[in-house]
């Protein structure tokens, strides 16, 4: 075990080392060095020299694809360099019980302020002690508005037999697991075995409707049109609606879940007040903005939204009303119960 | 010939094997039986009593899924690959290069790439419908289905059957044929009685060779079959992206060997000869 540890340290160590030659990093060592961690096309390309030019702090920036990398990249040594991550609530929630977040300090970070108090204190991180929200958005379904013979707003229209065939679920416990528990009126993080019990089951009735419990792939299949409807994030499904404009985006009346990414600073930072300067320039509203432009994802950031123009701050897909929004719920960490998730989920797949 | 010096040449090869093959292998046989590897070495048996727990058999339905899909891929190939390997045999020495080449040409292609670009050859909305459509025919719906899978698999490993037994059969002496005929046995009794029996080598470490890969495909079955069609290799893949249950994870690539190896030692054949086809 330790054998496979240390070699995983020492490939990230190379990669590490490679970076900075090939940043040019020139052996000036008096520049403070901060390492930026975040998921891959999430932040505007400007955004990192603009900091760099006004602070003098050097970025190196690497991304990830999933939460689950990042967390395992981290916990097996190769974290040593790295200060600044952007996970998800559960996986923050996680890293926090296991001692793995510092405290921001926020006199480093003013413009805290300037979130929405609407999107602070939430459940996996009361006050906000190690974390600052940088997107949200909600999961939901995307579908082809052309091809539905009355409006989709609810999750039961995936149980729909007339659209047999047409459905695309999102291959992931927590999603599909989380919305059938919804539609039966439970917790999305019920760790009540009958309520489990029960979501599970009523995945199984639906097998014989799903064309396929599929990952990123959705986006394109939605887009040529391959399938009525699929259960999608807020963020893709905004981008699969400018590549297809029959497709609609709708947060199920019975709620949904919300999701958070946010910055957080790795207690084995080095740099942190560094790592504090950088997430304070990240909530500054001109930054924010731009990056909320590139992803064009939702912002929790309060004069960020005021600004924006009346179609997008009206538009429900994007800023759910306060009612379907306090019908929405977090993900927590499920602790031991993250098991029980994921064997009915295979249940479902492998039936 | 076995000079201390030709030993020595083989010692690269030696430290690549323990590192890349010995060492992961044993690893992964020790993790089997650990409750929770990444947080240290215990012993259970959990993890295969989950498998093959009667009461929730789900599991072993995946497995024998797998293994029926892998069976029938199999053969196809095999129906498939046998006479096409048996013509390019008989071909001239010069027509039979080519020809061989142009089997071998998809595999320079990347796999995965071969693999999406059926996606969207069999899609609703793909070119093969959409054809059907223009010609007014009915629409072809084999995707996310397990036919999805064994066509897949058949594409992906057909040359895997084809190229051993055309090895051995090229090696085939031609006087044996030749004596057989002498002695009047019709055509298809010098087939019988004399070619297949000594291309049965071939056929073997062709049979290993496509039933290894798709047993244990993922990526095929997450393509074509969608998540409908769950293999083994696909909860596999689970257990250490999704789930981070490497214990559980590495006692199914264990069950998944075991099983290999035991279908490697019934196929028919000699051994030394499968070993030579192998070689391409």
């Amino acid at each position: 075990m330790l054998g496979l540890k240390k070699l995983v340290s020492f490939a990230l160590v190379c990669v590490m080392v490679m970076t900075l030659v090939l940043s040019g990093c020139g052996g000036n060592s008096d520049v403070t060095t901060l390492y930026v961690y975040n998921w891959g096309d999430y932040i505007a390309e400007d955004v990192l020299d603009m900091f760099t030019e006004e602070t003098g702090i050097k970025v190196v920036y690497d991304t990830y694809e999933q939460n689950e990398d990042m967390y395992t990249k981290i916990t097996s040594g190769g974290s040593s360099k790295i200060d600044v991550i952007f996970p998800s609530e559960y996986i923050i929630e996680k890293m926090i019980n296991e001692d793995l977040l510092a405290e921001i300090n926020y006199d480093n970070v003013p413009n805290m302020a300037l979130i929405d108090d609407k999107y602070k204190d939430q459940s996996y991180d009361p006050g906000n002690k190690y974390s600052v929200p940088y997107m949200w958005g909600t999961l939901g379904i995307v579908y082809d508005a052309t091809r539905v013979s009355e409006p989709i707003d609810s999750w039961e229209d995936l149980w729909d037999p007339q659209y047999k065939g047409e459905i695309l679920m999102w291959d992931s416990m927590r999603d599909s697991m989380g919305l059938s528990l919804k539609l039966l009126g439970y917790s999305m993080n019920s760790t009540n075995m009958d309520e489990l019990t029960a979501a599970r089951d009523k995945l199984m009735e639906q097998k014989p409707l799903v064309l396929n419990y599929a990952g990123d792939q959705m986006k394109d299949n939605m887009i040529a049109g391959e399938a009525i409807m699929a259960v999608m994030y807020s963020g893709d499904a905004i981008t699969v609606m400018d590549s297809n404009e029959n497709l609609d985006y709708v947060v199920p009346k019975e709620g949904s879940n919300i999701w958070f990414d946010s910055m957080c600073i790795l207690k084995s930072s080095t740099n942190k007040e560094a790592a504090e300067q950088f997430i304070n320039f990240m909530c500054r509203t001109d930054i924010a903005e731009m990056n909320r432009a590139y992803i064009n994802y939702s912002t929790p950031q309060r004069e960020v939204y005021e600004n924006l123009p009346d179609e997008i701050r009206n538009d429900q897909r994007q800023y759910p009303d306060d009612s379907i929004f306090e019908l929405c719920e977090v993900y927590e960490d499920l602790g031991e119960f993250t098991d029980t998730y994921a064997e009915f989920w295979f249940q479902v797949i492998a039936s | 010939m076995n000079n201390k010096k030709s030993q020595w040449l083989a010692l690269p090869y030696a430290v690549y094997a323990v590192i890349f093959i010995a060492a992961p292998l044993l690893l992964i046989v020790l993790y089997s039986f650990c409750t929770d590897p990444q947080n240290g070495i215990d012993f259970t048996m959990e993890n295969f009593v989950r498998f093959f727990d009667f009461a929730n058999p789900m599991y072993m339905q995946v497995l024998w899924r797998s293994i029926y899909l892998a069976i029938i891929s199999t053969i196809i190939c095999l129906l498939l690959g046998y006479p096409m390997a048996y013509i390019l045999s008989q071909l001239s020495p010069r027509v039979r290069g080519v020809v061989s080449v142009l089997f071998i040409l998809p595999m320079w292609m990347n796999f995965l790439l071969r693999t999406y670009s059926w996606m969207s050859l069999l899609e609703k909305t793909g070119l093969i419908n959409r054809l059907l459509e223009a010609l007014s025919l009915p629409s072809l719906d084999i995707m996310y289905t397990q036919w999805a899978v064994v066509l897949g698999n058949v594409y992906n490993f057909l040359p895997f059957m084809i190229l051993p037994i055309y090895n051995v059969l090229i090696k085939i002496d031609k006087s044996v044929v030749e004596a057989a005929q002498d002695l009047g046995a019709p055509p298809y009794r010098v087939f019988t009685r004399v070619i297949f029996p000594l291309s049965l080598g071939g056929v073997a470490s062709g049979i290993t060779m496509t039933f290894m890969p798709a047993v244990t495909t993922f990526v095929i079955s997450k393509l074509l079959g969608g998540g409908q069609n769950t293999l083994i290799g696909d909860l596999i893949e689970k257990q250490f992206k999704v789930t981070g249950n490497w214990g559980f994870g590495s006692a199914m690539s264990v069950i998944i060997m075991v099983l290999i190896l035991i279908a490697m030692n019934i196929t028919p054949g000699d051994k030394e000869e499968s070993a030579g086809g192998t070689l391409l």
